[in-house]
């Protein structure tokens, strides 16, 4: 577990990834035997997606809010203020809705998972599943896996509908947009599978990296407290560099 | 009774029939460090045998080579008749269930209450009726008796309790092997004599083969029927803890005597300490 | 211990529910899933010569008001010209059969949509009909040229078709 580091990094990065790859296996290998635990999953979608709406919805508002307040002068500059909605909707569904929303997630939800995880393997907690013939990657973290892979998309959707409703506050009620403008060149804009869809199966993809990356790093942790802190900021750390680069790679290849 | 072979290899012929855990060859190297070097234990069935030895000679490595969450480089450990090196990981599952684990720090789930992680095992395994989990758990925690704190939390008791706690979840299954890790580790000498009289009523009421690892001599000499003192990777002594507290060896000398130097050196090994200070050798 | 239990797996399903109808609302009210016409609908066709930007599922207004969508571009190969198949809520069934169809632009750089405009014939139109009178959608690059070309306004732009250019503004014949 506590291996001396070696200073190769490249070596040790690519062992990392090996780990985690194989690591995944064992998540998806588990999750069979942890439907018998769906209580577990419940309780973990409660704990990580309930728990961290308020987060998701405040900031969903103020990117919302800011989104539009910024645009509106950009667009008025071309007299196309007519396109706020348009603009704030793609913009929110594509990209920024997944995004910062897998960012919140990784600070909010997937710090708690590594420091949880973490602690359990630095009080023989995950020791003792073992001992009473319950694997810990079933009853532990692939509860958490699911979780992290339903909550996300869910977290997204909160986000956006907030953030449109932000961006409707400040277009409409503040700056004095015509509400059937700003509805209007939405609709007939906005794809529901191209844009709207296409942004959920992206922020699946984020929770699952999330979820995965969170619980290997508390998996994996050295059980000391030093340890558990260093995983945690790993967890983040990691985390939003991957969301980053996968979101990259989703828009260049998948849409 | 033969908890005084002289030597395990030889008297085998009637305790290794008898011997619930076997282990034969054993040898592990972590981190590339020794640990043991060829070790021969026998656990008899239905006795507690104390394993003793310096901290940091793998007692814990130990126990956890005979749970199989750890493999050995060499050798053959046989519980209940199975060599678990070969067995998968569905099948260790399946000897578990038949091991009760005390854990060091007692290892109680921080998210349940003391009674859910009491009844944990159960729950996991078995589809009973509540009424009938209820009655089971309630049961355990009243020999352990800590029925009145069955809806604390593991974070509102304290360590001696929690011990007892996590004593009430290993049993919970009615283990036929019950290994105790350091069980008095941080515990008061009231709480140490609780828990020593726990194991000591469950081997005799039940008839559980137990593994004790610890360090308190005078509670191993009241629990245990056989001692294994183990050091430097191997198996220094062994015999009845009466027998070997008489016994004249360097070893049990120092280890049961608490001599702070003796066959485990008091100076890490270390480069010359002349040198170390810059001196000429032999200065010093 | 069945209470608390209980409560975050009623919380849970609350969450889910919540997740499930924010998508529901983006859905319906942010998407363009919001301009199909939910009710019946009837088809109504229209020959244009060059349609600029129209998109599929763009609206169709009548005095500014949205009464139908785009349902499909096609070229037609023999007068090559683009048929645009326009789907009409059956709520707005009484258009009068010589109304005309205009590709406009909604603001100066907006998207592009059809506009009906009401004409003056006491028959309705029937599914599957066409309409008669059409102008193509104004090329802004078209207005330019002809501006700066000559201030001569009685040619008609290069593009626009010879037999409907002109005909947009509505013939009161009879009521």
């Amino acid at each position: 577990m506590s291996a001396p580091r070696r200073p190769s990094m490249i070596g040790d990065s690519l062992a990392q990834i090996g780990a985690v790859g194989l690591f995944l296996f064992s998540i998806l290998a588990a999750i069979p035997k942890s439907l018998r635990h769906f209580r577990e999953t419940l309780r973990q979608i409660w704990f990580l997606g309930a728990m961290s709406l308020v987060i998701i919805m405040t900031c969903g508002l103020f990117v919302g809010m800011v989104l539009s307040l910024q645009l509106y002068y950009t667009l008025a500059k071309f007299g196309g203020t007519a396109a706020l909605g348009t603009v704030v909707a793609l913009s929110l569904f594509r990209e920024l809705g997944p995004v910062v929303a897998a960012l919140l997630f990784a600070g909010r939800a997937g710090t708690s998972m590594t420091a949880e995880i973490g602690l359990m393997r630095a009080t023989d907690q995950l020791s003792a599943m073992e001992m009473m013939a319950v694997d810990p990657l079933a009853y532990v973290v692939a509860p958490r896996f699911i979780a992290g892979i339903i909550a996300m998309p869910l977290l997204a959707c909160v986000f956006n509908t907030l953030g449109i409703l932000g961006a409707h506050l400040v277009g409409v009620s503040w700056l004095g947009l015509d509400n059937g403008t700003f509805w209007g060149n939405m609709t007939s804009n906005v794809d529901v599978w191209n844009d709207l869809i296409n942004g959920v199966w992206k922020s699946t993809a984020f929770g699952a990296v999330i979820a995965l990356i969170a619980t290997f790093q508390g998996y994996t942790t050295p059980p000391t407290s030093e340890g558990v802190a260093y995983a945690t900021t790993r967890t983040v750390v990691s985390s939003s560099i991957v969301v980053l680069a996968l979101d990259f790679v989703m828009t260049a290849f998948l849409m | 009774m033969n908890q005084s072979n002289p030597s395990p290899v030889a008297g085998a012929n009637a305790a290794a029939e008898n011997a619930y855990v076997q282990i034969r060859g054993l040898r592990t190297v972590l981190n590339g460090k020794i640990i043991f070097d060829g070790i021969d234990l026998d656990i008899p069935r239905g006795k507690i045998t104390a394993i003793m030895g310096p901290s940091g000679t793998g007692k814990t490595t130990l126990l956890r080579h005979i749970t199989g969450q750890l493999q050995a480089d060499a050798g053959e450990i046989r519980v209940d008749g199975r060599n678990v090196p070969d067995l998968s990981r569905n099948q260790l599952f399946d000897l578990r269930e038949k091991i009760g684990y005390l854990f060091q720090n007692s290892a109680l789930l921080t998210d349940f209450s003391v009674f859910e992680n009491v009844a944990f095992p159960l729950r996991q395994h078995l589809r009973l009726p509540e009424e009938l989990v209820r009655n089971i758990v309630l049961t355990r925690l009243q020999a352990v008796g800590l029925r009145g704190a069955a809806d604390l939390m593991p974070a509102e008791i304290s360590g001696g309790m929690a011990r007892r706690v996590a004593l009430a979840r290993a049993i919970i299954r009615d283990p036929s092997l019950m290994i105790y890790d350091e069980p008095f580790v941080g515990l008061d000498p009231i709480a140490l004599n609780q828990v020593l009289k726990l194991i000591r009523t469950l081997n005799d009421t039940l008839g559980i083969t137990s593994i004790l690892v610890a360090h308190e001599f005078a509670a191993v000499r009241r629990a245990a029927d056989h001692v294994y003192l183990i050091a430097g990777g191997k198996v220094a002594a062994q015999g009845h803890p009466d027998e070997l507290a008489e016994r004249d060896s360097p070893w049990t000398r120092q280890f049961f005597g608490g001599e702070a130097d003796g066959p485990v050196p008091f100076q890490y090994p270390a480069r010359d300490y002349a040198a170390d200070l810059g001196f000429p050798a032999g200065a010093v | 211990m069945t209470q608390p239990r209980r409560s975050f797996q009623v919380g849970t399903g609350l969450f889910i529910l919540l997740g499930f109808s924010a998508l529901a609302y983006l859905a319906t009210q942010t998407t363009s899933v919001a301009n199909y016409t939910q009710g019946d609908s009837y088809t109504l066709k229209a020959k244009f010569s060059n349609i600029g930007q129209l998109k599929l599922r763009a609206p169709v207004k009548l005095a500014g008001v949205r009464i139908g969508s785009v349902q499909s571009i096609e070229l037609d190969p023999k007068s090559l010209e683009a048929v645009v198949v326009v789907g009409i809520d059956t709520q707005f069934k009484d258009i009068p059969d010589d109304s005309g169809a205009a590709i406009f632009t909604s603001g100066l750089l907006g998207d592009q949509y059809v506009g009906v405009q009401p004409g003056g014939s006491p028959v309705a139109f029937k599914n599957g009909d066409e309409f008669i009178l059409t102008q193509s959608s104004m090329q802004l690059e078209d207005l330019i040229g002809k501006f700066l070309v000559s201030g001569d306004s009685s040619k008609t732009p290069p593009k626009a078709d010879a037999s409907t250019s002109d005909t947009v503004e509505p013939a009161p014949k009879n009521p």
